[in-house]
Order: C-alpha cells, then structure tokens, then sequence
C-alpha cells in the first residue's frame, strides 16, 4: 500500500510538469503584457522593466529559469504587486482560503451523506422527495447565484450575519461564504449517498441481515453504510477540486481576502507570475485530494486494492 | 417523454422565443439609456417590467439579450467540443496500440487538471469580449469526457463486420470513420451534448461575473448578475432578475438532458 502510494505521489509529477508548462506558454501567448498601461511607458523605462523582471530573455530561457525557481520552491516576484514575491502573496491568502474550504467540505460530508441515508431509507416519505427536489436546485445553482442571494437576505432584510468590512477573526462573516460553498456540494452528496444507498439496500446480505432480525441502526450504519460510500469518496476529489475553485467565487461575492481573488486578477492584468503560482498552488492542491479520495477508496474497496 | 421533462421542453421553447423576440417585443434595446427611469423598481407604468439598472437600462431587454449570448455559447460551445471530442475518440479508438494509449493519456492528464483554470487562461488568450473566443475557449475544454465515451463506443465498433467489410473493398481510414463509426456514436454523443449545456451555460456566466467574459454595452447573465450583487442592498430586483433568469435556465435544461438521458437508457435496455 506504501510502495503503492509513494507511486502515485510519483506520478503526480508528470501532470504538474504538464500542468505548469501548459499554463506559461498559454498564458505568455495571450495579448498584452504586465506592463501596458493606458499610456504608454517610455522606451527606456520599458526596456528597463523587461531587464529587470527577465522579459527581454527569450522565451526559452524564462522558462528554463521559472522551472528552476519552482523547484527551488520560489515562485518570482510578482508583476504588480511591487515588492511581494507571488510565494508572499499566496501564502498571506491561502489560510483564509483554506479554512472555508475545509469548513464547506466538511458541512457537506456531515450534512449530505446523512440526508441522502435518510432519503434512501424513508424513500416514499414526503421529507425525502422535497429534499431530492430541493437537492436539484441546490446541484444547478452556482455560487455566485447562491452567494448574492444569501447575503441579501440573511445579510440586509434580516441582519444574522455580517457581510460586508471583513475583519480577521470574526466568524460571523464566514457562515455565509461556508453555506454558499458547501450548498451545491450538500445537494449533490446527499443525490449520491441516497442512490447508491438504494442500491446497496436492495441486495441479497441486507435482506439476510434483516431476516435475521437486526435493528434498523446496526443496518443502515454497519453493514450498508461502507460499501454505499464508495461513490462518495470517488467523488471527494472532484469535489475538493469544486470548492477550491468555487472560493474563487465566494471571496469575489463576499469581498474576503483570500487566496481565490489573485488567480482572476492576475489574468486580468497579465501578472504572469501571479497566475501560475495560483495554478501550480491549487494544482497541487486539487491532484493531492484526487490522490487521497484514490487511496481512501481502496481502503473502502477491497476488490481496487492494488496486490 | 416524462411530464416533467415536457415541461421543461415547453419552459426552455417559450424562454427561448422571448429571448429572440424580445427586440420587438420592448422598446429598450440592451444600451439605450433612459434618463426619466435610473434605478427604477419593476412596473408596468414607466415600460420597464423588470426595472433599470442604475443607468436606467432597460432590465427586460438586457436580460433577454444576455439569454441569447447564454443560448448561443451554450450551443456552440457544445458544438466545438462535440467536433473536438467525436475526432478525437474515434480516432485514438479507432487506429488503437501506442496512438490510442498516447491520446487518451493526454485526455487524462488535461482531465486531472482544475478545469477552470484552464478556461480562464485560454479566455486570456483572445481580445476582450469576443464571443466567439468565449465559446472557442468553454468547447475546448469540454470534449474530454465526449471523447472518452466516443472512444469506448468506437472500440466495440471497430470489430463489427461491416467496418471489415469497408475494409476489405479498400475504404480509407479517415473514410471509414467518417461514414461508418461516426455516425453509429451519433446517439450518446447527442444526449451528451444535451446534459453539457447547461454546464457550459455556466462556465460563461461564471467567467462574466469574474469580468473575464462579455463586457459593456452587451450584458450575460453572469456580468448582470456580478452588477446587481453591488447594488442589491438599494434595488434588489437588479440581482433577483437576472438570479430567476439563470437559475429558470439551468433547472429547465438539466430536467430536459436528465430526462433524455432516462429516455436513451430505457431504449438500451
């Protein structure tokens, strides 16, 4: 198992490499430079800049020297953010960033998978159809719809939360990004749990567990449960990977300060560097949790575990 | 076909000819600017069903148009990546050994990466506000899963007779794609494509509310949605309208797709 996840850990280098290679040509193709400006630099200030940051080098050779930075850990200094080194930028951001990420994942594991338990388990009840219906509308809605919303009225027309002058360490201005975040996450969990849940409950060791007498808890959470899990941790990863991207979102609706708002502003303003430290960051991030979901799901499924 | 889905089939059918009608359906286009009316809440006396914006735009007639720059990129977009995914899997599925593992690897590896990063680094790549690269940029990275399906569709293709027999009278590859396995991958690539539009809907609005999107004077329901956010404490129905348009949309064509897919699984069976 070891031997097998210090493989996988290897083969994640490759797609990085690809990853990071990708997104610098790509993004050195697009139009404009960090230093455009309404108007127009003087040449030698210009030619100045582009020495100073490497952009007078070719292509090839910035490459070269950003690869080599990367490995070193050091992700360059950023276009406009004068003075910040993108490593500086990213790391005052990402612990924000982080906690409502890990705060949305887990609200939705502890919320989704016992609703879609319940659904399944009292499938004909009223409480499980409203919740399957409203569970639609929870998967569609985007966060920015979401979000918006919310605010307006948990934050205006009826004042619970705090939702606008971020101040660090008050947690009453996080309840609404984590509840925008998880939402679609909850609703899409709790689809899952309760059709794989359906599935499990219908087959022959359930039927002989309850011919046997067992209670309906022994049941649902010790001989159904785990095997219903499994497309549930299949679709941690993805997941994990749409709450990253998604407190992309909820830090723009929110105005919070987070780690999200560099990837967006960076493209905006061509801050090369800005853009694939986010990239290489929340790459990592996102093929890290794939990773774990792959493992976790071995150790769920004994029939994947690798001999 | 489901009530449910016919409903849905009936919502998109009228949403869509109000969109295309709406031009002579309103007086307002989606820039004129009415100074008698900034700000103002729905009604019907002053013209504007569904009120102005701050600028006094027309809401009804911004929201119509922003529906059919949502319409529109969401059927391109599944355009391109049906082009891009149909070629791509039925070439790797087809020619197969190192080609195959070599091409399908790709598609892994692009798979494995944050989609959305993807999308905003291509949207980079074009001028501001064109939406053809819009949709050149969403139908890129949306033919992944097309092409896995197409290619496991065309590798059980690939040893019915009558690709042999095309074969033996001495058709071309690129023929016999084209003429024999296309064609055949036509029924799961159509429902496909059906249940990816409205995530490719949403890959619009979402990279207009970043701003990286359309931009003034043409609105999406995404920049709509980013501009009502603002003013929402003061004039509400500037988010809520655009927010029902969107979320009318995406409910209607996921019922529509779901119950497309229901239908294609029974016929299998």
């Amino acid at each position: 198992m070891l031997i097998y996840a210090l493989r996988r850990i290897a083969g994640l280098v490759p797609t990085l490499f690809v990853l990071l290679t990708l997104s610098f040509f790509i993004i050195r193709l697009a139009p404009g430079g960090p230093f455009d400006q309404e108007q127009a630099l003087p040449a030698s200030i210009r030619a100045n800049l582009d020495a100073a940051y490497g952009l007078d080098q070719p292509l090839l050779v910035q490459y070269g020297r950003y690869l080599g930075g990367v490995v070193r850990g050091d992700l360059g200094p950023s276009f406009r953010f004068k003075d910040f080194r993108v490593t500086e930028l990213i790391a005052a951001g990402l612990p924000l960033s982080l906690t409502i990420g890990f705060a949305a994942t887990l609200l939705a594991l502890l919320l989704g998978v016992p609703l879609g338990v319940y659904a399944a388990w009292r499938a004909n009840s009223w409480a499980a159809r409203a919740l399957m219906n409203f569970s639609l509308l929870g998967v569609v809605l985007p966060g920015y719809v979401v979000g918006p919303v919310l605010a307006l009225v948990f934050g205006i027309y009826w004042p619970l939360f705090r939702v606008a002058g971020y101040e660090p360490g008050d947690a009453s201005f996080l309840v609404l990004p984590v509840v925008t975040l998880a939402l679609p996450v909850i609703a899409y969990l709790a689809q899952l749990t309760r059709s794989s849940m359906q599935e499990v409950l219908q087959s022959n060791y359930i039927r002989t567990a309850r011919a046997k007498g067992l209670g309906a808890h022994v049941l649902l959470f010790r001989h159904a449960l785990r095997p219903a899990l499994i497309p549930v941790v299949s679709y941690l990863g993805p997941a994990v990977a749409f709450i990253l991207t998604g407190s992309l979102v909820v830090e723009t609706v929110f105005g919070l300060p987070g780690s999200g708002r560099y990837l967006v502003q960076g493209a905006l303003n061509r801050d090369y560097t800005l853009v694939m430290g986010m990239i290489i960051v929340y790459g990592v991030f996102t093929l890290l949790c794939n990773l774990l979901a792959d493992l976790l799901y071995g150790w769920l499924d004994p029939r994947v575990r690798p001999s | 076909m489901s009530t449910r889905t016919r409903g849905a089939l009936i919502v998109l059918g009228v949403l869509a000819g109000v969109a295309l009608a709406a031009p002579w359906l309103s007086p307002f286009s989606h820039d004129t600017l009415d100074w008698q009316h900034l700000a103002s809440p729905p009604g019907l006396e002053s013209g504007h069903w569904l009120g102005t914006d701050r600028l006094g735009r027309d809401l009804f007639a911004r929201g119509m148009q922003a529906m059919r720059v949502s319409l529109l990129i969401g059927v391109l977009a599944a355009l391109v990546s049906v082009c891009i995914g149909v070629a791509w899997g039925a070439t790797a599925g087809y020619v197969g050994g190192r080609i195959d593992a070599a091409m399908m690897r790709f598609v892994d590896i692009v798979f494995a990466l944050p989609y959305i990063f993807i999308v905003i680094i291509l949207s980079t790549l074009f001028p501001r506000g064109s939406i053809a690269a819009l949709f050149i940029a969403i139908g890129a990275v949306g033919w992944l899963t097309m092409a896995r399906i197409v290619r496991g569709q065309t590798l059980s293709l690939r040893r019915r007779e009558f690709v042999d027999a095309a074969i033996a009278s001495g058709v071309t590859t690129p023929a016999i794609l084209w003429r024999h396995v296309v064609p055949n991958v036509a029924g799961p690539v159509i429902a496909y494509a059906t249940l990816n539009i409205p995530q490719l809907i949403l890959f619009e609005s979402f990279l207009s509310f970043l701003g990286l999107g359309v931009q003034e004077p043409f609105a999406s329901l995404g920049s709509l949605i980013s501009e009502g956010a603002q003013e929402m404490e003061s004039s509400a129905w500037m988010l809520l309208v655009p927010a029902g348009l969107l979320t009318v949309l995406l409910v209607a064509f996921n019922v529509l797709g779901e119950g497309l897919r229901a239908t294609l699984e029974s016929r299998d069976e």
